[in-house]
Order: C-alpha cells, then structure tokens, then sequence
C-alpha cells in the first residue's frame, strides 16, 4: 500500500494511506483463493461476506462488491481503516500459510471509497413496523444498531452527547487515521437509512433512560468508555498534563490543530511524553508530533512484545521518528515555580510472572530511579465505561470495572434495555462495538416481536 | 439550534440572555450550568443557569466578555442562533433546610446564586445574601436577589455603594451577629478562597462553585479536574460545587491559566475584524 513518506506525513494531518488504484484492487483481488470453508467470515464481527465481496472486484464489479459489504457493515470505509485485520479475517486467512494474506482490510476500504465517490445508493425502504427505539451514543455502536434497526423497518432516533456524531470515531482516532469528512460520509449514509439523530442530548441528565423507555418500546445504550483513567502519582494537576482524552478530543474534535481559524486551543510543549503503548497512545505521540513537538517519547512500563497496540501503528510510529523507552515506569511529574511541568521521575522495571492480563507483570529494579525533563504529558492509560448512565438508573446490574452487564446480545438485566460495545466490555475495538450493535440490533427485533 | 429569545446589557461587559432550550429548561436545577457553542469554529464553553422557565421552555445565562468566545456571544441579538447548547450539566446544589445561610455572590457569581438564594428561600431559610463587585455599574440582579432574602449587603471595592471593601468584610459583620449554619460563595476564585479561610476559623460548611476550563462537560477528558482534599475529582460531574474547605485554590488559578497566550491571540485576531 503506498504511504506518505514518514519526514512529510508529521507535517500534516492527512491519511498516511494513499489507498489502492483500481488496477491493484483487482490484482490483489485475484489472490483469493476463494476457499469453501472460509475462516475469513468467522473472524469477521460483522459477518461481511468476505470471499464474496472480493470475487466482485476480481471480476471489476465494484457496485456489486458494495452492495454485499453494505448488507452487513453500514460503515465500511472506517472499518476498512481501523479495524485490526492482522487479528482478525486475515489472521486466519487461508493465502497466509504461504506468505502476506489477501489485503481484506485494504480492499474493504478500497470499495467503500469507491462507493462514496460515486455516491452511495441508498436500500429500498422496507414496511415500518410501528416501533420506535431509541439509542443512546452516535459512537460505532450506536450508529450500526441503529442503522440495522432501520433496515428492519423500526423508527429509530439517536441520542448523541456531543454536537457531532461518531464518539472515539471523531474525537479519539486522528484526522490522519481517519478523516472526520469520511466519519460525517458515513453518518450521512445512516441517516439516509430513516435514522434521526439529535445532539446535545445527555442521557442521564437532560432526560433519564426511565423517561426514553416510556416513549420508546426499547432502548439500545451505546455510551462508551470515555473516563479517562490517570495514573495517580503526584504532579498529575500540573500544566501541561492532558488526558489522552482531552488532548484528542482538542485535536480531533475540535480541530485545534488549525487554531485560531478554529476557536479551540492545545498547547504542546517541545518535549512530549505520552504514557501507554495502546492505539490511543501511539495517536497521541503521533499527534504530538504534529503539532511540532521537537521530541516525542512512548513511555511503557512492559516491552514491545505486551504492547496493546496495532503492530502497523507502532510501525508507523517509529518511522514518524516517536522514541519508545520501555520497561520504565513514572514516580511523579515535578513543575516549576509557575506550576508548569518540568520533568517526570521514573523507575526502571523488570518483567516478573504474569498478572491476570496474561501479560508478565512489571517489577520496579530497587535503584534504578531516573529524571527525564518533558514540557507535556499525554496520559493514554486506558478509559473506562462512562459511568453517568450507570450511576443513574436504578435496577441496572453493573459490573466490577462500571460495565453495563449484558449477555452475548446485549440484553441487560433490565428488561427493554440493551447495551453493547465498550459501556459492556470496556475499552476495546470500533469493529467489536459494531458487531455488539449488530447482534443487539437483532435480539431488539425479537423482542419487539414478541411484545 | 437554539435561539436568543431576550437580551438585556447589564452593564458594559455583563450581558443577559434567554435562549430557547426546551430539553434543558425542563430539567435545569439550581447550581448546574450548561455548555454551549455558537457556530462550528466555536469552542464549547460553560455557563451556569442563572434562571429557567419550564413552561417557556427558556434558560437565561448571564456572562462576561472575557475572551473572544464571550465577547462574540456578547454581539449577538434576539433573533441570532447558537449551534449548540447542551445540559443540564453538573450536580445541582443541594437545596434544604440548614437554617440561616449566608450566599456571597462576586462579580458575574452573583448570576448563578440568584437560583440558589430563591431555592433555598422557599426551603424555610433565614437567608442572608452579600453582594460585591468593583464597583456599583457591576452589581447584578439586586432587586432580584434582594426580593429572597431576609438580609441584603453589598459591597463595592470603590465604595460607590455599600461597603467600601470586600464582600468578606461584611461576613465577617455577618458572622459576628448570628449562629450561621451555611455559607455558599459564588465568584473569583480568590474571593471564594478568601470566604472558604475566614469560615474555617468558625467551623461554618460552606459551598463554592468553581468554574475550570471545560471542554465536553460531561465527565470525558478531565480538563476540569480540580483537587479536592487531595483527591482529583471532575467539576463538571462531581461538581461545579464543593466544599470550600477542602478545594486547592492555587492549581486551580493555576490551571485556568493554561491557555492565557492562545486567548490573547484569539482576541486580538477577532478585535482586528
């Protein structure tokens, strides 16, 4: 795939990806195999028709190709973006035991690009069943649950948060991984279906899930993990200290990296630590990088072997010239008399047995405490389920780490009321979240089947 | 969209404004505050609820031009559209009988204890309220606040009307006088640190409302984490009240400052159009 060059790509907030011609869609397109088990559509959350899409573009249908993705993902051109392929169809892809898997993922985003170019076609409008449900969270939960529930002829509305719709999808993931134009594209595509979407609507306090259940038949909670989490040494209050989700949502969201044509600050310093080693935390170093910073580290407590995020994100991380140092772990953040952070002490560890992740669990080495002088700290740690529709209504069982608790459906222990995506497990993928939409979206309509 | 509904210049840089938000006046509680943008370059800002109507379907701010976001607010007419507008946000102040209770309002503070004073008016309080500013040009909703409580101060720095001093002068008169039970403290945040040492010497629970840079309001990036008895906690869902006593005044100044450079920047791009 041909990729800006590392040296020009930290000067802008374009897409690193330049994107398939047609003539290599084809080529790679007739690496399939076409195989009759298919393990690629069992590793799809989504469960796209993967040997079926590709057999269109082998033949040069594009439309076609688009239609059979489109039965199943309502959101092509972001999961053909962000989704963790290497995990997932082409983990298990069968060209893989004799070398690269087929390109699923790139193909994927080559016809979803394809098709928004061209303008996307939108389904034949099918019988309303007379039911309304609402949805909470416009993030990739939300957004696939209802976009199927409207496929299935209910009347959908949307309850978003924010001023904009796509939750991580445009505040967490950069421009540069994914455009906000393509994430709007998208949306459009869901309200296209029949779905109505209304902002600054905050469930749990401009109205309650009990009053949504009153005047809807049934109530999907798509609401995210958006609570930072911090890693409680002190100095953490100081100037220049962000949370992951702060300094993106900035970024991201709010564009602040064309301020002041865009009202919105950041404020990034020259030397930039970012703590964590996830996709949020190599987004935010890259970002970092963006915005000028002169250095931009990674600091990790494990190695890379534990690191959580994508192989291709660290990938272009390092080429972008972001410095890891690992297996250090930080004490405290010092500032200046101005209450400006100056540095971070940090300790040096040692991976010992491993701890419930599976992962071996770092040990500090007695001694081996150092100071680094840093200007801006990002805090990618990890977030946790938003808990403001959990602390606030009553009968819902919550799990130890503020989950909403559902089955493999998404139904909750209340009864009309479903869940799905990171507010049920916790942080994890957008493919994940839309495969939880999905199956929720399903178990609504027998529900609403049987009511 | 939300539409301006009444403006009114409270003074040359104190402006009041209704805005037809039916959602969030159906449910706006005293102490909490809302979030708003005007257009789609716009940053988000908060602003407590200085009154709402249910039936109207209405909330009024009241703010003052202190940057380029408030300043451009400040040019807008009945008629004119803000982008977004969202809450109620925050958790409301909690509304009971205490006794007699003593609401300290400072500057532009004074607007969101104009809910609070008539709350806790007709939850059976002996309601004593000090209002302060500059000067007496910046004194807001008197006769409103006035109508609540069963004793009315002011104070000016200049002595134009009242007191000539600070609102803490005339607490501690207050103090001096009657067994107070409550003391709730809206304004500077020195004014508010001030009020929170002079009551800690008696004892007296007293509430702030603190008011930190704020980006979503609604408990997902942190920015408006403020220190409280040494713990961090989110003014916009654990707050915006707290107890007086136990805030860190200092990180909280200090980290209002944060973007200083990049809103004179802003400002004086915006005063060059």
């Amino acid at each position: 795939m041909p990729e800006q060059p590392p040296k020009e790509r930290i000067k802008n907030f374009n897409e690193v990806p330049y994107g398939y011609s047609k003539e290599v869609a084809i080529k790679e397109a007739q690496r399939c195999l076409q195989c009759k088990d298919k393990p690629c559509m069992k590793g799809c959350p989504v469960e796209i028709d993967i040997p079926g899409f590709i057999h269109c573009i082998a033949l040069g249908d594009f439309e076609k190709a688009a239609e059979v993705i489109k039965a199943k993902n309502n959101l092509p051109a972001i999961s053909g973006r962000v989704c963790p392929y290497e995990e997932q169809c082409e983990g298990v892809c069968t060209v893989k035991k004799l070398g690269e898997p087929v390109a699923i993922g790139r193909l994927e985003r080559f016809i979803a690009d394809y098709e928004r170019q061209k303008g996307a076609k939108t389904p034949k409008k099918v019988q309303p069943t007379g039911k309304n449900i609402a949805v909470v969270g416009s993030g990739p939960a939300g957004l696939t649950c209802a976009g199927d529930l409207a496929k299935m002829g209910h009347a959908v509305t949307v309850f978003e948060a924010l001023h904009d719709p796509g939750g991580v999808l445009m505040y967490g993931i950069p421009e540069f991984r994914l455009p906000k134009v393509i994430v709007k594209s998208e949306v459009e595509y869901i309200k296209k279906l029949g779905v109505d979407i209304n902002y600054d609507v905050v469930v749990g306090k401009t109205i309650s899930v009990d009053e949504l259940m009153k005047q809807y038949d049934a109530v999907f909670i798509g609401t995210g993990a958006g609570l930072p989490n911090w890693l409680n040494i002190p100095g953490e209050n100081f100037d220049g200290v962000y949370s992951a989700n702060e300094f993106l949502t900035r970024v991201n969201m709010m564009k602040a990296y064309k301020f002041p044509e865009y009202d919105t600050p950041v404020k990034i310093g020259k030397i930039v630590a970012t703590f964590g080693a996830g996709n949020v935390a190599m987004d935010c170093a890259r970002t970092a990088l963006r915005l000028g910073a002169e250095k931009s580290y990674i600091l990790y407590r494990r190695t890379e072997a534990e690191m959580p995020a994508r192989a291709e994100e660290i990938e272009h991380a390092k080429q972008e010239g972001v410095i890891f140092r690992l297996l250090t772990n930080p004490i405290r953040f010092n500032g200046d008399e101005k209450g400006h952070l100056k540095e971070v002490e940090f300790i040096k560890m040692q991976l010992g047995e491993p701890d419930e992740s599976g992962r071996r669990r770092p040990v500090p080495i007695p001694g081996s405490e150092e100071k680094m002088a840093i200007d801006t700290a990002l805090v990618a740690i990890g977030q946790s389920p938003n808990p403001l529709i959990p602390h606030a209504m009553k009968g819902l069982t919550i799990g130890k780490h503020g989950n909403i608790v559902t089955d493999d459906d998404g139904r909750t222990s209340v009864p009309g009321v479903f869940a799905g995506g990171d507010i049920a497990t916790g942080a994890a993928t957008v493919i994940l979240a839309m495969g939880a939409g999905k199956r929720a979206a399903r178990a609504i309509d027998a529900y609403l089947k049987k009511q | 969209m939300y539409p301006i509904v009444e403006k009114k210049v409270l003074s040359e840089t104190v402006k009041q404004m209704k805005i037809k938000a039916p959602l969030v006046a159906k449910k706006a509680q005293p102490g909490q505050f809302i979030i708003l943008r005007i257009d789609e370059k716009g940053e988000r800002i908060p602003l407590t609820i200085a009154d709402f109507d249910r039936k109207e379907g209405t909330v009024t701010i009241i703010f003052l031009e202190v940057g380029k976001t408030t300043k451009q607010l400040g040019t807008l007419e009945v008629g004119d559209v803000l982008e977004n507008f969202a809450g109620p946000l925050g958790m409301p102040s909690e509304v009971k009988k205490y006794g007699t209770v003593v609401c300290v309002g400072g500057g532009v503070g004074i607007a969101p204890l104009y809910p609070i004073v008539k709350a806790l008016k007709e939850a059976g309080n002996f309601v004593i309220s000090i209002l302060g500013a500059k000067t007496q040009n910046l004194l807001l909703l008197e006769k409103e606040i006035h109508e609540y409580s069963n004793e009315f101060y002011i104070a000016t720095d200049d002595g134009s009307k009242g007191h000539k001093g600070f609102v803490s002068d005339v607490l501690q008169q207050v103090i001096d006088k009657h067994r107070v039970d409550m003391v709730m403290a809206i304004g500077p945040i020195i004014m508010m640190k001030v009020v929170s040492d002079l009551t800690r010497k008696y004892n007296i629970k007293t509430l702030v409302s603190l008011n930190p840079i704020m980006v979503d309001g609604t408990g997902m990036c942190g920015g408006c984490r403020v220190s409280i008895d040494g713990k961090t906690k989110f003014a916009c869902v654990d707050g915006p009240e707290f107890d007086g006593h136990k805030v860190d005044y200092e990180n909280l100044m200090l980290r209002n400052r944060r973007f200083m450079h990049e809103e004179g920047e802003a400002c004086r791009l915006a005063d060059a159009q």
